[in-house]
C-alpha cells in the first residue's frame, strides 16, 4: 500500500490552451504529496491525467515500476475524491460504498464485511441505509473517501476535498485526515489552493502555476526558501517590495533589504520579507542593525489584534509610499501604538530579479 | 411598493391591489380552462351521447380495431426507435466535444420548426413514384409509399426531439462525475451507463417516452399524406376519425379521439403520480 507514483513530463493541452506543460514529480511512497497552486494553474488536470480521466498529449505515469499512461481508468487502480463529493444519488451510502467492489465481482459476503469496516472507518455506521442528500457535506465526503478506499487502491487521489465545505468542518475533516492516513499510509496526492491545508497536511508540496511546476521541497523548505519569486508571494503571506540592487542589497528609500548578492548590481530586484520576519523595535531603542548600518525607521499605522499576534502596519520614513506588514507577538508590542515612531529589521530576505519576479506574478 | 415594515392593509391603494391580482387570476383560470378544458368536455359528451351501446358497437368495427392497432404498432417501434437513439444522442450531446455540434444540437429541433404536412412531402419526395429512394427499395420488392414503413418513418421523423430534449437537460444538471467517479471505482463503460448514468436519467427517459406516446398517437397530417389512406391497411385512428367525420359517423369518430385523449393523459398524470411517489418514499426513509 505505497507504491510511489512519478510523473514525467506531462503535458496536456485543451485545443490551443496549454494546461498543464512538461511536469515532472515524484510523490513518495506512503506519504501525502499536496498539488498547491492557485485555480487554473493546472494542478486538477494533472491528478485526473494519474486518474486516467484525462489523457496526456506527452509524458509518462508511473506506479512503482508499472507505467499506467496506456491503461484505462478502470484498469488503474486509484482511489479518487472528488471536490463535490459525486456520490451516486439514487444509491445508499452502503450501496455506495460497496460499488467499487460490487463492479469487481468480489463475493457478497466480503463485500459486506469491507463496507461495514470502512463505515466504521469513517464513522458512518448508522448512515448505511441514508441517501446522500440526506448527509451533511462533511458526511458526504466522509462517504466518498469510504467508497475510494473500500478497493484497496494503490494511490488516493484528493481533488480539492474540502473546498465546497466550511472552514469549521474543512478544519475538523484536514485533521481527520491527516489521522486516517497515519493510520492506512495509502500514498496520497492532494490537490488543493488553500496553502494552510497543504502545509499542514502533505510530507511534500508540488508548487503549480500557470501549468508548470515551480518547486517540489517539504513544507519547510517550501515556506522558509523559496525558489521562485511566485512560491515566495504565494505560500504564506509577504511583504513584496521593489527596489534596486546596490552593495548586496535592495534598496527603496531608506530601507536596505539585505540578501541581495547574487544579484546584478544596479539592477532591479523584489525582495519578499515575511510579516513575522519584521522585527519592530522602539526609535532610539537600538538604531543599528547587525552589520552596523542604520536601521530604517517607519510610523505605525495601524495595530489590529489577531489574538497572539499583532498586526502592524507601518509606513516607511521617506517618500512615504512604503508600507509594510509585521506581526508581532502582543507580549512584545512594548507598549506600542498607533503613529508612533519605530525601527524596523528585516530578516530571511528572499530577493529576486525583476525579470524573474514578473514572469513569476 | 410594499415594505416588509408595512402591513398591507394600511396601503392606500391596498383593495385595488387586491382586486387586479384576482382579475388576472380569474383571466388565467378562463384561458386555461375555456380554451383547454371546453373542448375536451365537448369530445366527452359527444362521445358518449348517443349511449354506452354506441361505444361497444364502435370498438367491435374490425376498421376500428385495425385502426388502434396500426396506430399501436407504428407507436411501439417510434418509441423503440427513438428512445435508443434519442438516449445516445443526448448523452453525444451533452458530454462529447466535436465540430458541428451546435449544429447538430439544432437539428435536433427541426421537426418543431416544421409542420407535418411539409414532412409528408418531403417522404412523397424520397419515396415516392420517381422518388430519390424510390428505385432502390423498389429493386428490392419493399413497398414503403402508402404503407405502414413510411409512416413509420415520419412519426419517428416528428418524434426524435421529445426523447433528446427530455433527457439533455438531465444529463447537463448530474455533471459527468458521478461517472467519472463510477471509472475510477473499476466499473468498464457499459457497466457505469448500466449503474450510473441509466438511473440518474431514468425519468427524463420516462417523460420522453411518454411525450413520444402521446405525440404518435396523435399524429395526423404527415401519416395523412404518406399513407394513402388505404382503408383496412393504412387506415390510423386518427385516420380513422379523419375519414368518419367526412362519411358523417360522428359518434364513432368522437368515441376514438376520446380514447385517444384519454391515453395521453393517463399516461402524462401516471407518470407524473409514479413519480412523486417514489421520489417522495426515497425522502421519507
Amino acid at each position: 500500500m505505497s507504491t510511489p507514483i512519478a510523473v514525467e513530463q506531462l503535458t496536456k493541452r485543451f485545443g490551443s490552451f496549454e494546461a498543464v506543460r512538461d511536469v515532472s514529480f515524484t510523490a513518495p511512497g506512503g506519504a501525502i504529496t499536496a498539488l498547491l497552486g492557485p485555480s487554473g494553474s493546472g494542478k486538477s488536470t494533472v491528478l485526473r491525467m494519474i486518474a486516467g480521466l484525462e489523457n496526456p498529449n506527452e509524458g509518462r505515469i508511473w506506479l512503482g515500476d508499472v507505467e499506467l499512461t496506456p491503461k484505462s481508468v478502470q484498469e488503474r487502480r486509484v482511489g479518487f475524491v472528488f471536490q463535490h463529493y459525486a456520490l451516486f444519488r439514487h444509491m445508499t451510502v452502503a450501496q455506495n460504498v460497496e460499488f467499487g467492489l460490487a463492479v469487481r465481482k468480489q463475493a457478497r459476503s466480503d463485500r459486506k464485511a469491507r463496507v461495514d469496516e470502512l463505515l466504521e472507518l469513517v464513522q458512518l455506521t448508522h448512515f448505511a441505509k441514508r441517501y446522500p442528500d440526506q448527509l451533511s457535506g462533511g458526511q458526504r465526503q466522509r462517504v466518498a473517501l469510504a467508497r475510494a478506499l473500500a478497493p484497496r487502491p494503490e494511490v488516493l487521489l484528493l481533488d480539492e476535498p474540502f473546498g465546497a465545505l466550511d472552514a469549521k468542518v474543512r478544519q475538523d475533516l484536514r485533521q481527520w485526515l491527516d489521522e486516517l492516513h497515519r493510520e492506512l499510509g495509502v500514498t496520497s496526492l492532494l490537490v488543493t489552493h488553500d496553502q494552510e491545508e497543504a502545509l499542514e497536511l502533505a510530507n511534500q508540496i508540488v508548487v503549480m502555476h500557470e501549468g508548470r511546476v515551480q518547486q517540489v521541497g517539504s513544507p519547510s523548505e517550501i515556506y522558509d526558501d523559496p525558489r521562485t519569486p511566485f512560491v515566495a508571494g504565494f505560500v504564506g503571506s509577504a511583504n513584496v517590495l521593489h527596489g534596486v540592487v546596490d552593495d548586496g542589497h535592495v534598496h527603496l528609500g531608506a530601507l536596505r533589504v539585505p540578501g541581495a548578492g547574487h544579484l546584478e548590481e544596479g539592477s532591479t530586484a523584489t525582495a519578499f520579507v515575511r510579516p513575522h520576519d519584521v522585527r519592530v523595535t522602539p526609535k532610539g531603542a537600538n538604531g543599528h542593525g547587525p552589520d552596523g548600518a542604520p536601521l530604517a525607521i517607519g510610523r505605525v499605522e495601524r495595530i489590529s489584534s489577531l489574538g497572539w499576534l499583532a498586526r502592524l502596519t507601518i509606513r516607511l520614513d521617506g517618500d512615504g509610499s512604503h508600507t509594510l506588514v509585521a506581526h508581532v507577538p502582543q507580549s512584545d508590542l512594548a507598549g506600542a501604538s498607533e503613529g508612533d515612531l519605530v525601527s524596523v529589521d528585516l530578516r530571511n530576505p528572499k530577493a529576486f530579479d525583476q525579470g524573474e519576479a514578473t514572469v513569476g506574478e | 411598493m410594499r415594505t416588509p415594515s408595512q402591513p398591507p392593509v394600511s396601503l392606500p391603494g391596498g383593495g385595488r391591489r387586491r382586486l387586479v391580482r384576482s382579475l388576472i387570476v380569474v383571466a388565467c383560470i378562463l384561458y386555461v380552462g375555456v380554451l383547454l378544458l371546453l373542448p375536451l368536455v365537448g369530445i366527452v359528451y359527444t362521445a358518449l351521447e348517443p349511449g354506452w351501446s354506441k361505444v361497444v358497437e364502435t370498438f367491435s368495427r374490425p376498421d376500428v380495431q385495425h385502426a388502434f392497432f396500426l396506430t399501436g404498432v407504428i407507436t411501439v417501434i417510434t418509441v423503440l426507435v427513438t428512445t435508443f437513439f434519442g438516449v445516445i444522442t443526448a448523452w453525444v450531446l451533452v458530454r462529447q466535444r466535436f465540430v458541428g455540434k451546435s449544429f447538430l444540437n439544432a437539428l435536433v429541433d427541426l421537426p418543431f420548426a416544421l409542420s407535418p404536412v411539409t414532412v409528408g412531402l418531403a417522404a412523397v419526395i424520397l419515396f415516392g413514384f420517381g422518388g430519390w429512394l424510390e428505385p432502390f427499395f423498389d429493386a428490392r420488392g419493399i413497398q414503403v409509399i402508402f404503407a405502414v414503413p413510411s409512416m413509420v418513418l415520419v412519426t419517428i421523423f416528428i418524434c426524435i426531439p421529445f426523447t433528446i430534449r427530455e433527457v439533455v437537460p438531465v444529463l447537463e444538471e448530474i455533471g459527468k462525475d458521478e461517472e467519472d467517479a463510477s471509472r475510477t471505482l473499476g466499473a468498464s463503460i457499459l457497466q457505469t451507463w448500466r449503474k450510473v448514468t441509466l438511473p440518474n436519467i431514468r425519468w427524463g427517459i420516462l417523460y420522453g417516452v411518454a411525450l413520444t406516446i402521446a405525440r404518435s398517437i396523435g399524429e395526423i397530417g404527415a401519416v395523412l399524406i404518406v399513407s394513402g389512406l388505404i382503408k383496412g391497411k393504412t387506415e390510423t385512428a386518427t385516420l380513422f376519425i379523419f375519414t368518419a367525420i367526412e362519411e358523417r359517423q360522428e359518434a364513432e369518430a368522437y368515441i376514438v379521439a376520446l380514447t385517444l385523449a384519454a391515453v395521453s393523459i393517463v399516461l402524462l398524470v401516471g407518470i407524473e403520480t409514479a413519480r412523486h411517489r417514489i421520489e417522495g418514499r426515497k425522502v421519507r426513509t
